[in-house]
């Protein structure tokens, strides 16, 4: 436990030490703020869909941005071989770097709170079990997508790399919903379950079902595994 | 403390550490030394769990690498080659980063960090971007973080180079300090580096082990031979053909003459010393010596030609 601390806290303070961290916040605050305060006065509606139909959007970028550098960077410089023999488990590496990408992401998520007291001022008969339920969802997704993102910086040295591949995966997640037209009958159930807009629109319409928090667990689950698997396949090189 | 058993690996068709097999005990500084490409990294990595062996097995207090990597890396601080560091971090947290995977915190880590901070000269540095530091102060944090648990075993992957020679002499007292309480692996491929630093010399060539034992070990092993320049007054051409049949343990290999002086190049092997034969033999025949200078083979011939394409020499 101590070391995911460890990998987590040098991550983090990696984040912060160089001005991504506070690029990745003010970017994702601005791109949010502008596509919800474009249309709350006009649609003149007191709930936050807006919002929670945007942020997914951004996160197609975003968080692919935000992880991309979490394990291929380490690759990049070399520095791979000296956390990998330190006396740490694959297992934890991954957790730690998983878990401080996912922090920031958070982080930004929260600036968007602010959005939620404009509603407070000006909005009538506020749903604000939506509001937290749409926020649940939204963290949910990150989740999901972070864990894609570390599974992307592992497969590679270069950050670039790193980063359309995570977009890449992210994006197939995220069409799958829409591409149900296309898809025989018999798979569209199948297709339907794999899709994160599918289970966020469950979340976020107030519904918080078991079923969806299994999909979204076992999918962070599957990339972090595969991620700590692409770790130890470096040893049989 | 550390046996190695049949170690093999392979990536893909290219052998690069072909069944080696030695064992290392405690304090003591071992050499590991081969031309670039010999395997030397290759083992370390093996040795450090870096790598998992394509066959054989590393030791470390009797527990295998491939099932107890974790608790050997607990008893291993490893140095890997050109010193990989996290550019962004300070210097104290990057010491800190290393102290807190190995479990070292509080009152311990001040200590910790007080020890190796003097040990290693860093007193300037501590507040200082890793990346800000220069080539030998970086070299010295990687070392640093290598040893902020005061492992047992410390490995060190060419542990010099790219260093200017004010501070490879204090590397190198630094790690004879070190191998008085540890077992301490360093590999290089410069050979005055490892006669200088270490107790026992592995030289390695195309994955295997061509040589294993002193500096002193390794000159009277060779097979090679040594030489003894004469310059001799008074000779004649036929006497000095002749000297070969009076003492069996040379071989003349060049004679020149020049203004009445002949300067003769004998060869003969380590096993003998012929020089006292060569005296009396010039006694007798009433030459005057006016040189005789015997030229030791030195580690550096021996390296070069153990390591050679083709491997050791068959003489």
């Amino acid at each position: 436990m101590h070391n995911i601390r460890a990998i987590y806290k040098k991550e983090l303070s990696s984040f912060f030490s160089s001005p991504m961290a506070y690029i990745f916040l003010v970017i994702f605050a601005l791109v949010n703020g502008y596509f919800f305060t474009n249309t709350f006065f006009l649609y003149n509606q007191s709930d936050m869909r807006a919002l929670f139909g945007i942020v997914p959007m951004v996160y197609l970028f975003f968080i692919p941005a935000v992880s991309m550098g979490l394990i291929s960077r380490e690759k990049g410089i070399g520095t791979i071989e000296i956390i990998s023999t330190l006396p740490i488990k694959e297992r934890d590496i991954v957790l730690g770097k998983y878990l401080a990408g996912l922090t920031l992401i958070i982080i930004s998520l929260f600036s968007t709170v602010i959005h939620y007291f404009t509603l407070i001022k000006f909005g009538t008969t506020i749903d604000h079990g939506a509001v937290f339920t749409g926020y649940l969802g939204l963290a949910l997704v990150a989740g999901v997508y972070t864990s894609i993102g570390v599974f992307a910086s592992s497969l590679t040295e270069n950050q670039v790399i790193a980063f359309i591949v995570g977009i890449a995966i992210v994006l197939v997640f995220f069409l799958m919903d829409k591409l149900l037209y296309f898809v025989p009958a018999s798979l569209a159930g199948i297709v339907q379950y794999m899709s994160t807009e599918f289970h966020l629109s469950n979340i976020s319409r107030g519904v918080i079902d078991t079923r969806n928090l299994i999909y979204f667990g076992s999918i962070i689950g599957f990339f972090l595994f595969m991620t700590t698997r692409v770790l130890e396949s470096r040893k049989w090189s | 403390m550390i046996k190695i058993e049949n170690l093999t690996k392979h990536y893909g068709d290219v052998k690069a550490v072909k069944s080696i097999s030695f064992e290392l005990e405690d304090s003591q500084i071992v050499g590991f030394l081969g031309a670039n490409g010999a395997g030397k990294s290759t083992t370390l990595k093996m040795i450090t769990g870096y790598l998992t062996p394509t066959s054989g097995n590393v030791f470390v207090d009797n527990k295998n690498i491939i099932d107890h990597s974790i608790e050997i890396q607990k008893m291993i601080g490893y140095l890997p080659e050109l010193n990989p560091l996290y550019g962004e971090m300070k210097v104290f947290d990057y010491l800190k980063f290393h102290a807190d995977v190995r479990g070292i915190q509080g009152h311990k880590f001040n200590k910790s960090l007080e020890k190796v901070v003097s040990q290693c000269g860093l007193q300037g540095v501590v507040h200082k971007t890793v990346s800000n530091c220069s080539k030998g102060y970086k070299q010295r944090i990687g070392l640093a973080a290598s040893m902020i648990h005061d492992p047992k075993i410390l490995i060190l992957d060419e542990p010099v180079t790219g260093l200017d020679p004010n501070q490879i002499v204090e590397i190198r007292q630094l790690i004879k300090r070190l191998g008085k309480e540890k077992l301490v692996l360093m590999s290089s491929h410069i050979l005055q580096e490892i006669q200088a630093t270490v107790d026992r010399i592995v030289i390695i060539h195309n994955g295997e082990i061509v040589a294993d034992g002193t500096s002193d070990e390794l000159i009277k092993d060779s097979k090679g031979l040594n030489q003894l320049e004469l310059e001799l007054l008074n000779a004649k051409k036929d006497d000095i053909k002749n000297m070969k049949a009076n003492i069996p343990s040379i071989k003349i290999k060049s004679q020149t003459e020049n203004e009445k002086r002949h300067q003769v190049s004998l060869e003969y092997a380590n096993t003998s010393d012929p020089r006292k034969d060569v005296f009396n033999y010039a006694v007798e025949k009433k030459w005057i010596i006016i040189k005789m200078n015997s030229t030791k083979r030195n580690l550096e011939d021996i390296f070069r030609n153990l390591t050679k394409q083709g491997g050791p020499e068959d003489a």
